[in-house]
């Protein structure tokens, strides 16, 4: 392959100039006034800040409460994206198999992400309302008394439900367009050797998905940590309770509603670190494991 | 073309406000509040030509607090910011950042009487002598709405106390009710049980003396036998409780399957639109066993605070402002299309020579309950990082109607998670 060069040695940087600005100024630079207020306590109106080091970070890590999201967060995460990207891939390898009527039946399936994470929260919050909804009805049925709001676990359930929901369609175009990126001449191998359906689908179809899968990976674990805020705002109604919360929206919590800088600008900064060292560990041990072409 | 449209409207734009001074408000008010809001500026701006106010709906009460923050320390802030109950004590803490609306109202020349307030506003938004901070607004009372067709059925007259609503509460479940359900524990339950019941809620005189070494009393043998009745009631089925949400609690009573709710004096304007059967109301029960009960409730609602680092010009718009506001007209207009109180004497006057409580007797019974004689521990509390003790509440309370904790490790978790906040902001504030 040709090298491509530049004629100056700064066309490059000129090139990268306009990105890293946008960079800097909302990425590094709220960042580092993260990291510096995480060691001061601030009155709200800023009219003075003491250095107390790490007590900020101590107090978020004694308090048994902040303990009770971060085990939420982890369970919360991993749920959602177990569910969502196998969801998504069953019935991508089912509508890859479709032969008629696939269009509108991959519109139906795709459509649901044109929805807004918020509005995807008030459909489902209708789903799971106490007086109105459905799936409380039905859930009665079966002798479950769902109490969406009160109790824990129902509204984690509630929670859970209408994330997975909300993430399924991205995770089916996707890995749709990874099954149709896989050669025909390449099936028709497989099959031969191969009867078994499950079996070609471990050894073949898998392994080729796997760079779609991890891309994937990440974009839903990111998308349990950080996307699902709206979802969860409207479904604890602005009262978080005792309902489960994630680490991002006990951020918010304090630091927008409660206006302890502090105490927020440290969590936001251990919240960073989770994710930093979560892309390491996945950078490092699972995308060794994938094999690009 | 476009050019001569854009100078024309520019032109007109200009001569509309050519001599007149700018100020904002920031509110936290959304729905039918708001279109009312924007009502009061419109007949502001309409009365007088030195002075045009622009009112911004921030979105919720703690939201319009965090942009007013957020707004001061770029300094950025509006003339006038909104702040709600709780949120009180951070605002009026912060030395410096408010400007004291009595301050206000008297450099801009005009008179200040704190005693054309009624009794039950005067002191919540004041310092320690008495001086208003914030400038009441709009102000509310927890009271009881009373399902009529419901008492009648089970043949019970509605209850002044505790200790009557437990006798009541087996016949009206048998009628088929739901006896009891409220909207906001917080605030109905645990702020105001003190207030109505004449109970200390916090040490250094409900916080008003100084943040230093401030401390709850939320494990006070009373409000624990509260929260002991309650969780008792609930199990028996004469009281519901549907979350800490408002509106999950209110639906049930607007559907007509609850006889008595607790809510506030500002819901009776949506309800004469939501609810499916007849109502009234009356005061929020005390106990009858406790000493000195029966006194008024703490002024809920919010109140506007005149931020500092303005210009005279400005400020003296915001004073002008405040003044209108208080008028007995614009009060009593405020108090028939929302619901919340008149706070001056005055505008109640004039609401009952129009005849209006003839007409709809609950609009009245929130500013008599805010009129009833106040005790020592009625006149408000002052705490910082209190919204955050709330959501400890919100969460404790949660947990006991889960049957996941016992009220008094729920009180004690309550104490200790709340007086370490106000310590922290102990911190921030010295």
């Amino acid at each position: 392959m040709k090298r491509v060069q530049f004629s100056s040695p700064y066309l490059p940087y000129l090139f990268l100039l306009p990105q890293m600005t946008v960079v800097f100024i909302f990425f590094y630079w709220p960042s580092v006034q993260a990291i510096q207020s995480s060691f001061y306590l601030e009155d709200p109106f800023g009219f003075g800040a003491t250095f107390v080091g790490f007590d900020n970070y101590l107090e978020a890590f004694k308090s048994s409460h902040y303990q009770q999201i971060a085990r939420f967060t982890v369970v919360f995460t991993i749920l959602v994206t177990v569910f969502s990207l196998s969801i998504g891939l069953l019935l991508a390898t089912t509508a890859d198999t479709v032969i008629r009527g696939s269009g509108p039946y991959k519109t139906l399936l795709i459509c649901v992400y044109a929805i807004a994470p918020p509005v995807a929260g008030l459909i489902g919050m209708m789903f799971f309302d106490q007086h109105i909804g459905p799936f409380v009805t039905m859930a009665a049925w079966f002798g479950w008394d769902m109490k969406v709001g009160i109790d824990y676990v129902d509204t984690a359930f509630a929670m859970i439900v209408v994330a997975v929901w909300k993430q399924i369609p991205y995770n089916f175009i996707f890995f749709l367009s990874g099954l149709q990126g896989i050669p025909v001449s390449v099936r028709e191998a497989a099959a031969i050797d191969n009867r078994s359906r499950l079996g070609r689908f471990r050894t073949v179809t898998l392994p080729l998905l796997a760079p779609t899968a991890f891309f994937l990976l990440i974009i839903n674990m990111t998308y349990s940590l950080f996307d699902t805020f709206g979802i969860i705002d409207v479904i604890v109604k602005d009262k978080a309770a005792n309902n489960p919360i994630t680490l991002v929206y006990k951020v918010y919590m304090d630091g927008f509603r409660g206006n302890d800088i502090g105490g927020s600008a440290a969590q936001s900064v251990i919240l960073m670190l989770i994710v930093l060292l979560l892309t390491v560990f996945q950078f490092r041990f699972i995308e060794r494991r994938v094999h690009y072409n | 073309m476009i050019r001569n449209i854009l100078a024309a409207s520019l032109l007109l734009s200009t001569s509309a406000h050519a001599f007149a001074t700018d100020i904002t408000w920031w509110h936290g008010m959304g729905g039918k509040n708001q279109e009312v809001i924007n009502q009061i500026a419109e007949k502001f701006n309409a009365a007088q030509d030195a002075c045009s106010l622009t009112p911004v709906s921030k979105g919720t009460y703690e939201e319009a607090l965090a942009a007013g923050i957020a707004a001061f320390r770029s300094g950025e802030q509006p003339n006038i910011l909104q702040v709600f109950d709780a949120g009180a004590a951070t605002i009026i803490n912060a030395n410096g950042a408010a400007i004291p609306a009595e301050d206000l109202i008297t450099q801009a020349g005009y008179e200040f009487d704190r005693e054309s307030f009624i009794e039950g506003v005067r002191y919540f938004y004041a310092d320690a002598d008495g001086k208003f901070v914030g400038m009441p607004f709009n102000s509310s009372a927890p009271i009881m709405y009373i399902n009529t067709a419901a008492l009648e059925k089970a043949g019970v007259e509605a209850p002044k106390t505790w200790e009557e609503f437990e006798t009541i509460a087996p016949a009206l479940k048998e009628a088929g009710y739901i006896p009891l359900v409220q909207s906001q524990l917080t605030w109905e339950f645990t702020e105001n049980f003190f207030s109505r019941n004449n109970l200390q809620f916090a040490s250094n005189n409900n916080g008003y003396d100084s943040v230093q070494g401030t401390t709850l009393n939320v494990t006070a043998p009373e409000h624990v036998m509260m929260y002991e009745k309650l969780k008792d009631w609930y199990d028996n089925g004469y009281f519901g409780y549907f979350g800490a949400g408002w509106s999950d609690n209110q639906k049930p009573f607007e559907e007509d399957k609850v006889a008595l709710w607790i809510g506030s004096s500002g819901s009776f304007g949506g309800l004469q639109s939501s609810a499916q059967m007849p109502f009234s109301a009356t005061f929020l029960p005390y106990w009858d066993s406790i000493e000195g009960a029966g006194t008024n409730s703490f002024i809920g609602g919010a109140a506007l605070f005149a931020m500092s680092g303005k210009s005279d010009e400005e400020n003296k718009c915001s004073a002008d402002f405040f003044q209108f506001l208080t008028s007995a007209e614009i009060q009593y207009f405020y108090h028939q299309s929302t619901g919340y109180v008149a706070i001056t004497k005055a505008a109640y006057e004039l609401a009952k020579e129009d005849g209006y409580y003839e007409e709809k007797p609950i609009a009245e019974v929130g500013i008599q309950q805010l009129s009833l004689p106040g005790g020592e521990w009625s006149k408000g509390y002052r705490m910082g990082f209190y919204p955050q003790i709330r959501e400890v509440m919100e969460r404790e309370y949660n947990r006991i109607f889960a049957g996941e904790t016992t009220v008094e490790d729920a009180m004690k978790t309550i104490e200790e998670e709340g007086n370490a906040l106000l310590a922290r902001f102990a911190k921030t504030a010295g």
